[in-house]
């Protein structure tokens, strides 16, 4: 394979640096109406009276939207339910009533010619509000906390184990709320072209699903309706469900019949959807041997008043190393804030954060290296299903990952290593992901002057989707890669689901796969009816695709050009659509692995941190992109820097309001704070986890991450600090 | 965002005569403080004066051996100045502290002095404060407080004020020449900047129809021995939990000569002359500095979350002295702290 697994570039980097790449809010229609969102200043209660004279007072503005006046929208609950959308509750309705479930909730939406006159009409509408009481502390609620069914079952006897075991590690690991941030904001433009049907530019991980949604909600057939995200300034899951500006700007299209964007703006975002604070209680009994006995996790996570969002934070716990003994608890507590979403490794970031910092401690309470007690606790098979995996190297990320880092240099002892004022810590940590996939479809259309279009309904996220696509097109087509385009990111293309849980490599590569295949036996079809032609006695099996040729692999390469063969057959294009369909398979546990290991250099009077080097091993499969997929991890690792030291999403209790809902408050990690990462993508042949042996990159890269930085600073200072983000102050208490 | 004009001015004196003539017009320089909290609807002149286009981009040296340094002058080009760099190194340090490169080439002197806090509260209009809406009452008291002053602050505010440069300019006791309806006038830097009291709505001493045209700085420059040191959340691009200026001359062994300041505690950059006064004469030893610590703190008051500071600001200021003692001062892009 020529292109499959080289560090192949963007292959939409130009379209990228010079601009020509639009983006939602980039999309633009004569006429087009501009939209301002208001929002509630109060967490709980009613609006008990809209004032809108003034704001609609303003030249320019064309009507201010509420619930007291908006377009029809549906009733029934389940025509909000989008396909990510939690199982129970019922999803938040912009606009639908006079009900108010979270601060920055948004209440009114102004209307103008221009984007300046909205968003000045905006701050003219006057609302006042039936307060109610609220809470969103999670510390607080935790006690009305209620448990929520989970996939994973106990095993054994945990809480007898536990208390007979001989060596025990018992405590609370915190995660604040944390927000994605992508840097493009969140917008929507609708244009309308006045025959009833809807074209919707919307910033969205997927298109299908917005557009599903939208039908439902605005009871419109799927002809007319057309979703588009050709590009995305970076998601991270916040654009997995359908969020309110697409809601809005379709109706203010609806209700002004014209075209329509909407823009949040970074305030406003922070009210969209948010990694959940969540209390990770780990309970580890372990023999002195160190091998573990017993594993208790229970998680304790926020979810809004009308939806609860539970992720699997616990499993990861009983799943990864052995024990025999494992109980997980999951539990929600309801506060007055907007229902928690899917943020890179959902579930795993955090629970696998609590896990990998309790077996630190479990190590040094051994006084065990940390590296080895893991070393002791591997497993083979997954432990809650007693499968074996269909690949699983980690080992060889813990091997790999520790020689790299120089971890055989590492003396146990904290405060032991220092570099003049600095303390010196290395941590480390394991990480764990699924390898899923899901049904996609793909369209392959080849024309005979060697061109291939290959298009399919999922958004490239800015992971590098047309990269990938084109990569594999391209091989299995035998095209160069020049010679294929990608189209992605549109409603009316062939099936796919939502672009998430890192499955859209492997769902996507498997339908071009099933795709090129037919035309693979079109071509060849097509090449055995050429008079004189030299493949007239091969057989299918045998045949291949390379070169922009049709080829007998069995005799010597013996073939015709794809093109000769399309010209003699009178055919200018093949085109192909098929969809392929992931059989359910219990047999065996797919999973990617990772071992991180994480220097931190530690001010000893200041308490000042920096991460001077972290090494993440990584085993998930082929990598189809070396130079994309390296990309994914480095970006997850920063996302975890962040996570262990800097990441907080700060909420006032006492006025239940995000306070630092802009990115100078919130603070992620700038250059300064990044210093060398080094990425080894771990060789993890894999043929049963589906026929190309891919498993994705994209989650894997942030988990565990959070947990090697906090782990290198204990080791580094001596202080355990459980409540993240690890900051000046808590290491100076 | 409200609706608001937009003039330039002409001159100086049109500058003064505009904002004189409409007290709810602001002037704009470089607009990275003004324009956020227009957005934010926290400022909401009715007019927009803009004054960057007036002369007042130069960086002079004053007969009294000093540097003049127009209002005007980007906080980059002002760091990156031969003759900022060289003789007033604790200056150039303390701006590249500060926010970003984009940022800083924006940034003009005077918007400097007179960017406002960066308190939660009185960015977000939905919540009380007495800064932006005075009478409101003061949600960071009881509320998030992590960020605010842990001296000099007043029932009505605990805000900070958030500037570097300000830290530096108060140590090396600076002037700012400002001009107004009724001529020119001077003030030492000390007398800029307020305390909150019971008017924490006004930062500073600078009346509304008045401009800065100016700020000077003395001959002495304490460029062998200085030091910025600022510790933040991040280790770049974030406003200081606290950060200390320190400047220092000898007499052999004896300080001759010490100025301390800090950011991130209080209203305005914190100096304590009396803390200067006692070290005079001191060695440059670890006691001593401790010593010093102690004292600016002495009257620290901390609240929920800011309460470390104390602590901090006594251990950064025995760092920042000690750096600037030893010749060695805190590098602004290595970010190890000597
Ligand atoms: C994300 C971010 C991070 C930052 N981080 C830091 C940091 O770490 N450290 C730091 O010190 N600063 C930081 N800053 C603040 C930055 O230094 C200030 O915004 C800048 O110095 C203001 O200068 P300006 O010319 O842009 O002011 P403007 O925004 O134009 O004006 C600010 C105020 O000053 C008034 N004004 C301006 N010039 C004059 C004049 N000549 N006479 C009278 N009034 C005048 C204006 O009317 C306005 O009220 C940060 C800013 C941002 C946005
Ligand atoms: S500290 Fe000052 S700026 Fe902050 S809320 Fe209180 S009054 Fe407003």
């Amino acid at each position: 394979m020529a292109y499959i697994g080289t560090p192949t570039s963007r292959v939409d980097g130009t379209a990228k640096v010079t601009g020509t790449a639009k983006y939602a809010g980039d999309a633009a229609a004569p006429g087009l109406a501009y939209g301002a969102v208001v929002t509630s200043t109060i967490p709980k209660g009613r609006i008990a009276k809209i004032d809108a004279g003034a704001a609609l007072r303003v030249a320019g503005v064309l009507d201010v939207l509420s619930h007291e006046n908006r377009p029809r929208m549906a009733r029934r609950t389940a025509a909000y339910k989008d396909d990510v959308a939690p199982e129970q509750g019922s999803p938040f309705r912009p606009l639908y009533d006079d009900k108010i479930l979270f601060s920055g909730q948004p209440i009114a939406l102004v209307l103008a010619e221009e984007w300046e006159i909205a968003r000045f009409a905006a701050t003219l509408v006057r609302v006042e509000y039936d307060v109610a009481p609220f809470v969103t502390d999670l510390h607080v609620e935790r006690e009305r906390a209620f448990a929520v069914e989970q996939p994973h079952k106990p095993r054994g006897d945990a809480d007898n184990a536990h208390a007979a075991a001989a060596v025990r590690h018992e405590a609370e690991y915190f995660i604040p709320i944390e927000h994605h941030n992508p840097i493009e904001l969140y917008a929507s433009t609708v244009l309308w072209q006045g025959d009833g049907k809807l074209t919707v530019y919307d910033k969205t991980q997927g298109v299908q699903n917005v557009g599903n949604y939208l039908c439902a909600v605005f009871n419109l057939k799927p002809v007319e309706l057309r979703v588009l995200s050709p590009f995305m300034g970076g998601g991270f899951g916040s654009g997995l469900r359908p969020q309110y500006q697409v809601t809005l700007a379709v109706l203010a299209a609806r209700a002004l019949e014209r075209p329509v964007r909407l823009v949040l703006t970074r305030q406003q975002m922070y009210a969209l959807c948010y990694r959940p604070a969540t209390i990770e209680r780990l309970v580890l009994g372990a023999e002195r041997g160190g091998t573990l006995d017993s594993v208790g996790h229970e998680a304790i996570a926020v979810t809004s008043q009308y939806e609860d969002f539970a992720r699997n934070d616990t499993g990861w716990s009983g799943q990864l190393y052995k024990s025999r003994h494992a109980k997980y608890v999951h539990r929600l507590a309801r506060v007055d804030l907007p229902t928690p979403s899917d943020m890179r490794a959902p579930g795993a970031t955090t629970g696998v954060y609590g896990l990998e910092c309790a077996m630190d401690e479990l190590a040094v309470a051994l006084k065990l290296d940390p590296v080895e007690l893991r070393l002791r606790c591997y497993s083979d098979r997954d432990q809650h299903e007693d499968i074996p995996y269909t690949s699983k190297k980690l080992r060889e990320c813990y091997r790999q990952g520790a020689a790299v880092f120089g971890w055989d240099r590492r003396n146990r002892e904290p405060r032991s290593m220092r570099d003049g004022s600095e303390l010196v810590g290395w941590g480390m940590a394991s990480g764990v992901w699924e390898a899923l996939q899901m049904d996609t479809a793909v369209r392959i259309v080849l024309g005979a002057n060697g061109h291939a279009e290959i298009s399919c309904a999922f958004s490239d996220i800015g992971t590098g989707t047309y990269t990938i696509v084109a990569q594999v097109a391209a091989d299995l087509l035998g095209l160069p890669l020049e010679a294929v385009t990608v189209q992605l990111g549109d409603s009316t293309l062939p099936q796919a689901p939502v672009e998430g849980g890192s499955w859209t490599a492997a769902s996507v590569s498997h339908a071009i796969a099933k795709t090129a295949d037919e035309i693979r036996k079109e071509l060849w079809r097509l090449a055995k009816a050429m008079p004189n032609s030299p493949l007239a006695a091969s057989r299918l099996d045998d045949i291949a695709l390379a070169d922009g040729r049709i080829i007998d692999k069995k005799d010597g390469g013996r073939g015709v050009p794809m093109a000769d063969a399309m010209r003699h057959g009178r055919r200018d294009r093949l085109a192909c659509e098929s969809t392929n369909t992931v059989k359910e398979d219990t047999s065996h546990a797919r999973n990617t692995h990772s071992a991180i290991f994480a220097e931190v250099k530690v001010d000893e009077e200041l308490g000042v941190i920096r991460v001077t080097r972290v090494v993440s091993a990584v085993a998930a499969g082929r990598i189809l992109n070396t130079k994309t997929a390296r990309s994914q991890i480095m970006g997850g690792v920063v996302g975890g820097i962040g996570m262990a030291l800097h990441e907080e999403t700060l909420v006032d209790h006492t006025l239940g309001r995000m306070m630092n809902a802009n990115i100078a408050e919130y603070h992620v990690p700038v250059n300064a704070d990044v210093h060398d990462i080094e990425v080894i993508f771990v060789d993890e042949p894999d043929d049963l986890v589906n026929p190309l042996g891919i498993k994705g990159v994209g989650e894997i890269g942030i988990v565990g991450v959070a947990a090697a930085v906090a782990n290198a600073v204990y080791h580094a200072t001596g202080k355990r600090v459980r409540d993240l983000p690890i900051t000046v102050d808590k290491l100076l208490r | 965002m409200i609706d608001f004009q937009y003039t330039r001015a002409a001159d100086i004196a049109d500058a003064v005569r505009q904002i004189a003539g409409d007290p709810a017009a602001k002037f704009i320089a470089g607009g990275t403080n003004l324009i956020d909290l227009m957005k934010e609807n926290v400022e909401r002149p009715s007019r927009l004066i803009d004054i960057s286009r007036l002369p007042l981009r130069e960086i002079e040296e004053t007969p009294a051996g000093g540097l003049r340094i127009g209002a005007l002058v980007p906080n980059s080009d002002l760091a990156h100045h031969p003759l900022v760099a060289e003789r007033y190194p604790l200056l150039a340090s303390a701006i590249l502290a500060g926010a970003s490169a984009q940022l800083r080439n924006m940034a003009s002197t005077g918007g400097n002095l007179l960017q406002r806090t960066r308190c939660y509260y009185f960015y977000d209009t939905a919540t009380p404060c007495n800064k932006r809406a005075p009478g409101s009452g003061c949600a960071a008291r009881y509320g998030l407080n992590r960020m605010h002053a842990i001296l000099g602050s007043s029932d009505a505010c605990i805000a900070t004020h958030p500037s570097d440069m300000c830290v530096a300019l108060a140590a090396l006791e600076a002037k700012v020449h400002v001009a107004g309806p009724g001529g020119e006038r001077v003030i030492a830097f000390a007398d800029f900047h307020r305390l909150p009291g019971d008017t924490p709505e006004r930062d500073t001493n600078l009346r509304v129809d008045e401009i800065i045209t100016a700020v000077e700085l003395p001959a002495r420059s304490f460029a062998a021995h200085y030091s910025y040191l600022k510790i933040r959340d991040r280790l770049s691009y974030a406003f200081a939990l606290v950060a200390v200026a320190a400047a220092l001359e000898f007499d052999r062994d004896a300080i001759k000569e010490v100025r301390l300041a800090l950011g991130g505690v209080a209203h305005k950059p914190w100096r304590d002359v009396s803390v200067e006064a006692a070290m005079r004469g001191a060695p440059a030893s670890r006691a001593s500095f401790a010593r010093a610590a102690e004292a600016m703190l002495r009257d620290a008051r901390g609240f929920a979350h800011n309460a470390f500071k104390i602590e901090l600001a006594r251990r950064a200021i025995v760092r920042a002295l000690t750096q600037a003692a030893a010749g060695t001062p805190q590098s602004q892009s290595v970010k190890k702290i000597r």
